[in-house]
């Protein structure tokens, strides 16, 4: 469908990529859309690869997102937006934080973890945005909030209002979280990418 | 009021708002969120029971005496409730009773690729198949009321992309209906050759008469577009088509998957110049149509393997690829593994040191079998290890040794019977069970070991060592994973005595809140050799860097397994 956008939500499992669906999902509901979340549970989750597929538009029909339809890549993790990175849409945009987490083959020695990766993104004339959310995320009071420091950046590309986000941010999550998410969100809009 | 569902918990809200009263279910990944949603209302009774037949059965005696009843599990899961429904489709409901079962194409969280259609088709019963959110929630409340209307068990089909995807639903009021009275009526409940004799004939009529309903009933639409080419599809292959070939094809979609119209499927074909079936898994539609002699592709242009996606019917339909970029750089795998501080991986440390064939189960500890510790020979299915340890002992000659592992709720749903038999056929099997306090896979379920029930209540809990005991295993003992020692002794011996032996090696799982994680470890750069010892747990939290051992504190909990494995004293307590 030629009006639906479509975004990659990947990373490691455990970084909290469902909660960030599951933000921006609320938000593209209330904002009027059609919206489908294709999201991850069971054996993945435990440290694997995963990846989260939201799509929105008038009218969504499939769930999930395939090779040269994504608008939007944002990854949790650097490796991981080169696994996915097949899936980006000519134009589109990838949105790494630049957070290295090493999957079990580089741990024990079998493998190395690639080195430049974000060198041949950019060398393929991909749009990206790499940000070092988890420094951001700690700054704002929580390395957990790296999610929302993600979503504050994303949040520049999609034509939605800034309080809107923040008030599905205000709703989304525990009270407790509100103010670190809050600063999470304003640190990742608002920085410069590297 | 709209909200945006994942499927599972929109079959939830259906079954909630057609009125249900009982639900029993096993959890099974991509089913489990349908019974956790349902704990969540106060007004519906749910539960965990110990497998899918119980749950079954459960749902069964709940509709017997008159309440609306469900019960959820995974394609696997009816495997294991086969056994009362192919009868509960002779006896028929009192309650409407639903069976929930959610297939995994493309196996993201199973041990085959099994289609559950075949048995609709096989037990004789009904089964709906929605294709979104909201027809989760519609077809849930109209399983109900056609289980009750037709007098049939009846099955909603899920697959994963459907129980795990979010889209939008309209919420609607919880319909209840006046519970008849219960009466005694053994013709209808009490299968016996004499009454079953009776029923079998009403089952056939009921097919039919299903099957009647099927040519007409909303559940099944026509979508006219382009008529050079038809498809026949349904679930969620209806939105990759729809994605992939727009108004260029009709559509018929079908949302009751058994039994299917034949007159529909006629009419829709003699509209259109070609069909196409376009479904995953195995060619269910297609056999009906080419039984009924509608001529279609399908198996011969579409695959029974994995999930399909827009993409992979685009290109059967000759559209061209989509422009993507190519990254050249070697990705390494990044495989699902068990976490730091799981309680599990001392254990296989110490049956591979050991040098024990160890037949596997279904869990987490399943993931033992991945490198670095690759400490698992066979996984078969729930509970299979025990039983299939006992016939490995029955047949090996050789002086191998030999254990299985099988955790606290697989134990629970099927590992006692194989337990039972390797007691009563005394072989000299070496059972570990592997007691985390938690069914831990498909994301910390409550079972009879853990002493809750699944609302987080207090419950009756099962004392492992006193029913192994019972059983007649007089060696039964209990280790502390995270003690290498006391471990490595325990395998030891039991595996060399020439008796059953039952090992229950304890230690809650380390994502249950209650456990609190240790100071991180460090290794100190002096003292370490770089002689990868500790790499061999496979931990996540210790990596390999200069040619030496690091440990990531961020994601260490303390748990010492690597300390005590150090030769060289090197990994301490954190500063």
């Amino acid at each position: 469908m030629q009006n639906t956008k479509s975004i990659m939500i990947v990373g490691v499992g455990g970084q909290g990529s469902l909660l960030a669906s599951k933000l921006l999902g609320q938000l593209l509901l209330a904002e009027g859309y059609d919206v489908k979340v294709s999201e991850v549970h069971g054996m993945s989750q435990r440290g694997g690869s995963v990846v989260t597929y939201v799509r929105f538009g008038d009218r969504v029909y499939s769930p999930i997102i395939t090779d040269g339809e994504a608008d939007f890549i944002v990854s949790f993790e650097k490796l991981e937006a080169a696994r996915y990175a097949s899936c980006l849409a000519p134009g589109g945009r990838i949105i790494v934080n630049t957070q290295e987490i090493d999957p079990m083959p580089v741990l024990i020695g079998k493998a190395a973890y690639p080195t430049d990766i974000l060198s041949e993104l950019t060398a393929k004339d991909v749009l990206l945005d790499a940000i070092d959310a988890l420094s951001l995320a700690e700054a704002a009071g929580s390395a957990k909030a790296v999610n929302i420091v993600l979503m504050g950046r994303l949040a520049r590309y999609l034509g939605i209002a800034r309080e809107k986000w923040e008030d599905a941010i205000k709703h989304g999550v525990k009270a407790a979280f509100v103010d670190v998410n809050l600063r999470a969100f304003s640190l990742g809009y608002e920085n410069d990418a590297e | 009021m709209k909200k945006l569902m994942i499927g599972n918990e929109a079959v939830a809200r259906g079954l909630y708002e057609g009125g249900v009263e009982v639900v029993s279910s096993y959890p099974g990944t991509p089913s489990t969120e349908i019974t956790e949603f349902i704990s969540k209302y106060d007004d519906v009774y749910s539960e965990w029971a110990p497998n899918e037949k119980v749950a079954a059965e459960v749902a069964f005696g709940a509709s017997l005496a008159g309440a609306r009843s469900a019960c959820a599990m995974k394609h696997v899961g009816l495997n294991v409730a086969a056994d009362p429904l192919f009868t509960l489709s002779y006896t028929g409901v009192g309650g409407g009773l639903v069976v929930c079962v959610a297939d995994d194409p493309a196996m993201h969280s199973s041990q085959n690729e099994q289609d559950s259609r075949h048995y609709a088709i096989a037990a004789k019963v009904p089964m709906l198949e929605p294709a979104d959110s909201a027809e989760c929630l519609a077809f849930a409340r109209e399983a109900l009321l056609l289980s009750e209307s037709f007098d049939t068990p009846v099955l909603l089909r899920l697959t994963t992309r459907i129980a795990h995807s979010q889209s939008i639903v309209e919420l609607g009021e919880r319909v209840m209906r006046d519970r008849p009275e219960y009466k005694r009526n053994g013709e209808k409940y009490i299968m016996m050759p004499g009454n079953a004799k009776k029923r079998h004939p009403i089952v056939e009529a009921r097919t039919e008469a299903l099957a009647r309903l099927a040519e007409t009933s909303d559940l099944n639409r026509v979508e006219m577009g382009g008529t050079a080419c038809g498809v026949i599809t349904s679930g969620a292959c209806y939105q990759y088509v729809k994605e992939a070939l727009g108004d260029s094809v009709s559509v018929l979609k079908l949302g009751m998957v058994h039994p299917l119209p034949t007159d529909l499927i006629r009419s829709f074909a003699a509209s259109v110049g070609r069909v196409v079936v376009i479904e995953e898994l195995d060619g269910v539609i297609e056999s009906h149509c080419e039984h009924i002699g509608v001529k279609v592709d399908g198996k011969n242009l579409f695959t029974p393997i994995g999930e399909y996606s827009q993409a992979s019917i685009a290109a059967v339909f000759g559209i061209e690829e989509k422009k993507h970029l190519v990254v050249e750089n070697a990705i390494p795998v990044r495989p699902p593994m068990m976490c730091a501080g799981c309680p599990h991986r001392g254990l296989f440390y110490s049956l591979v040191k050991n040098g024990v064939t160890v037949l596997g189960d279904i869990g987490c500890y399943t993931l033992g079998a991945q490198p670095p510790l690759s400490a698992i020979d066979s996984t078969l299915c729930m509970g299979a290890s025990v039983s299939g340890l006992h016939g490995f002992r029955v047949a090996d000659k050789s002086d191998r040794k030999t254990a299985c592992v099988i955790g606290d709720s697989t134990f629970m749903h099927s590992g006692i019977t194989g337990l039972v038999n390797v007691a009563y056929n005394g072989s000299a099997s070496t059972v570990i069970i592997l007691d985390n306090s938690i069914t831990g896979m498909t994301g910390h379920q409550q079972n009879p070991t853990t002493g809750f029930n699944i609302k987080g209540d207090p419950a009756g809990k099962v004392d492992l060592e006193a029913l192994c005991r019972a059983i007649g295993i007089r060696r039964v003992r209990v280790v502390d994973p995270y003690d290498l020692a006391e471990v490595d002794l325990a395998i030891r011996e039991e595996t060399a005595v020439d008796e059953p032996s039952v090992i229950i090696s304890r230690r809650p799982c380390i994502l249950l809140k209650s456990v609190k994680p240790k100071p991180a470890l460090s290794i100190s750069k002096e003292l370490c050799r770089g002689c990868k010892k500790c790499l061999s747990l496979g931990c996540p939290a210790i990596s390999y860097k200069g040619k030496r051992a690091h440990v990531n504190d961020t994601l260490c909990v303390g748990c010492g397994i690597c300390e005590s494995l150090c030769p060289f004293d090197a990994i301490s307590k954190g500063e």
